[in-house]
């Protein structure tokens, strides 16, 4: 069985401060790691493989530095690692990481695709599902936990208040949730391993079977016009009381603000 | 010449960064104040392999180099200077020795268990004539048969009660000074190995420091580390490499406490201000930083010279010499600096600061280090 794991290089948004006077993020020196959800996700293949045998490819589309995260699945033993980088993919939004992504992933052989749920820089959890509509493949979001069964995969899908167990066809994709594992640590030799002994293959633009108008800034549908700092938001306050009396209080709060 | 990290030693230290912030330091106060054996953190760091860092994989190890073992020495030693010398121990005294000076057998036997964290490891030399004199060694040996009989006691043994293999140091030939002395690979359970009781020491307070004795201890003659007469030199060329983890230890105390103080002295307020706004707090801050980053070069050097297969018993010396006493040093200013808070066991600069003292005792005081260091200059 082969999984393909797709991993993103993020920074540490833990360590990431606000520039008061810009709104912006404050970037420098901030550490990179590899997304939460991601991890999970490698980790649950390299379970997978532990227990039953399987081939563990990781991928990831991004900067050169990029490198780094794919070293860190081989050091926590993954078999394989592809780096999907060139100037042309910059810039890309969803639509385009995704067909991106797709294209890189069509050229190699697949049962499962595990992707985080989302990426803690972006937030939008939309990339994993998009490469499964591009590959034409089943997929289930939002995973807390799965198993294969025979060519299926079986998914519990996590919803805020209850969770659905889904059954989907191998090929298909599923997106991980953090909190479905604990990731491995790596080893040392495994890092040792990862930088000497393995390998991390490049691909480029024309690696990667993707059309121009689906690639990079130009390939992107979306644009981010502007970000703003989000301003937290007092805790609510409860009342709990009969109907009458909460019109009354509502009313009179209400005033109060001269909002009535 | 380039003092950058490689990426794999860089990530090493990110690995070992994070083991020690989550799976050792939350511990760390307890370990120190209930005195006890780490073992669930040990049984993590065996199952990482954490414990065969610098020797090959042939023999079980990790195939990594000196330079990864301190890394992770030092990590480990800026959450918990206990769980440091465990490391340490087991890997430059027990585990190098063997792999130094064992045979083919005695390497798959004795080393590979040790290495793949199914074994720990100790080292016996001091006995309570015998410490900076080690050639004063009462432990004597005779050869019966097939057997070698062991009597005698060894003490302030590091990994003393929880260890599995021991590389312990005798007598073969009483007469003979420092050429009768021979090392052995005794296993616990052999009949007529017992232990005395576990000591109670200043700092780290949770290693296993124990007597070790041997009573009428039967080995077999294949269990003779090196050739007979040779120990001393077995001894002395492990402890080379031994100071180098000391030094490493003596790092990561010194740069743990400095942390803790950074970030007391941003918040601790005096005269309506905090009291890093203060000259006096900025200068010993800059004087600290600056001494453990002299230790760090020492010490890292000392560690590519041993692997670089060349002498490195000054390096080694030097690394140790500076490193304890800039741990002792650091840990003594950042209680300073913490005033009376320094003094109570919740702000941890305490307890690191009892920890760095053993640093300029062990595996040679740093007066045997000067010794070593004015020797070379002055032969």
């Amino acid at each position: 069985m082969n999984i393909i794991v797709c991993v993103k290089q993020v920074p540490d948004t833990t360590e990431v401060r606000l520039d008061p006077v810009k709104g912006t993020l404050i970037r420098d020196g901030v550490p990179s790691i590899m997304n939460p959800d991601d991890k999970a996700g490698l980790e649950a293949a390299l379970k997978l493989r532990d227990e039953s045998g399987a081939h563990v490819i990781v991928l990831s589309m991004g900067p050169r530095q990029a490198d780094d995260v794919l070293r860190e699945a081989l050091a926590m033993g993954a078999d394989e690692a592809y780096l999907i980088t060139d100037p042309a993919f910059s810039g890309a939004d969803t639509w385009a990481t995704s067909s991106t992504l797709a294209g890189a992933i069509s050229k190699l052989d697949f049962d499962l695709i595990i992707t985080g749920r989302q990426a803690i820089d972006g937030d939008t959890a939309q990339v994993g599902p998009e490469i499964a509509e591009h590959l034409q493949i089943p997929h289930i979001s939002y995973c807390e936990g799965f198993k294969i069964e025979g060519d299926e995969v079986i998914a519990k899908r996590q919803f805020e208040d209850r969770y659905q167990i889904l059954r989907a066809k191998m090929p298909a994709l599923i997106t991980a949730l953090d909190e479905m594992n604990e990731p491995r640590y790596m080893t040392p030799g495994g890092i040792f391993d990862a930088y000497r002994e393995k390998e991390v293959f490049v691909w480029s633009r024309v690696d990667v079977p993707v059309e121009d108008e689906n690639i990079g800034l130009k390939g992107s549908p979306t644009r981010v016009v502007k970000t703003n700092p989000k301003m937290l938001k007092q805790p609510g306050t409860t009342i709990e009381t009969g109907v009458d009396e909460a019109v009354v209080f509502l009313v009179d709060k209400l005033k109060e603000k001269y909002i009535l | 010449m380039d003092f950058n990290l490689s990426k794999e030693h860089l990530m090493a230290q990110r690995l070992f960064r994070d083991f020690a912030v989550h799976e050792v330091e939350p511990w760390a106060e307890q370990t120190d104040e209930e005195g006890r054996f780490p073992f669930e953190i040990v049984q993590k760091m065996q199952k990482l392999g954490f414990l065969g860092i610098p020797f090959p994989k042939s023999v079980g190890g990790q195939g990594c180099d000196t330079l990864t073992y301190i890394l992770a020495v030092e990590e480990l030693s800026k959450a918990c200077a206990t769980t440091g010398v465990i490391l340490s121990a087991h890997t430059s005294l027990a585990a190098d020795a063997i792999f130094l000076n064992g045979s083919e057998e005695q390497k798959e036997q004795f080393l590979r268990p040790l290495l793949e964290g199914k074994k720990l490891g100790s080292f016996a030399l001091t006995e309570a004539e015998a410490g900076t004199d080690a050639a004063g060694q009462q432990t004597k040996v005779t050869a019966d048969g097939d057997e070698w009989v062991i009597n005698g006691s060894k003490i302030f043994i590091t990994n003393g009660e929880v260890a599995d293999t021991y590389v312990v140091f005798a007598m073969t030939d009483k007469s003979a000074g420092t050429r009768g002395i021979s090392a052995f690979i005794i296993e616990k359970g052999v009949p007529g190995f017992t232990f005395g009781p576990t000591e109670k020491k200043m700092g780290i307070r949770g290693s296993s420091t124990c007597e070790l004795i041997f009573e009428n201890c039967r080995i077999p003659k294949t269990n003779l580390l090196g050739r007979e007469g040779k120990g001393f030199g077995v001894a002395m060329s492990t402890l080379d490499g031994g100071r180098i983890g000391i030094g490493a230890q003596a790092l990561g105390i010194a740069e743990g406490a400095l942390e803790k103080t950074v970030q007391y002295v941003k918040e601790r307020k005096q005269f309506n201000s905090p009291i890093a706004k203060f000259q006096n707090t900025q200068f010993v801050l800059a004087q600290m930083k600056t001494d453990i980053e002299a230790a760090r070069w020492l010490v890292y050097h000392a560690a590519l010279k041993k692997d670089s297969g060349k002498n490195f018993s000054n390096e080694a010396a030097m690394a140790k010499l500076k490193a304890s006493q800039v741990a002792s040093d650091v840990t003594r200013e950042c209680v300073q600096l913490h005033g009376g808070y320094g003094y109570i066991q919740a702000f941890q600069v305490e307890r690191m600061m009892r920890d760095a003292k053993i640093t300029e005792i062990y595996e040679g005081t740093s007066e045997v280090m000067k010794m070593i260091i004015s020797g070379s200059l002055l032969k």
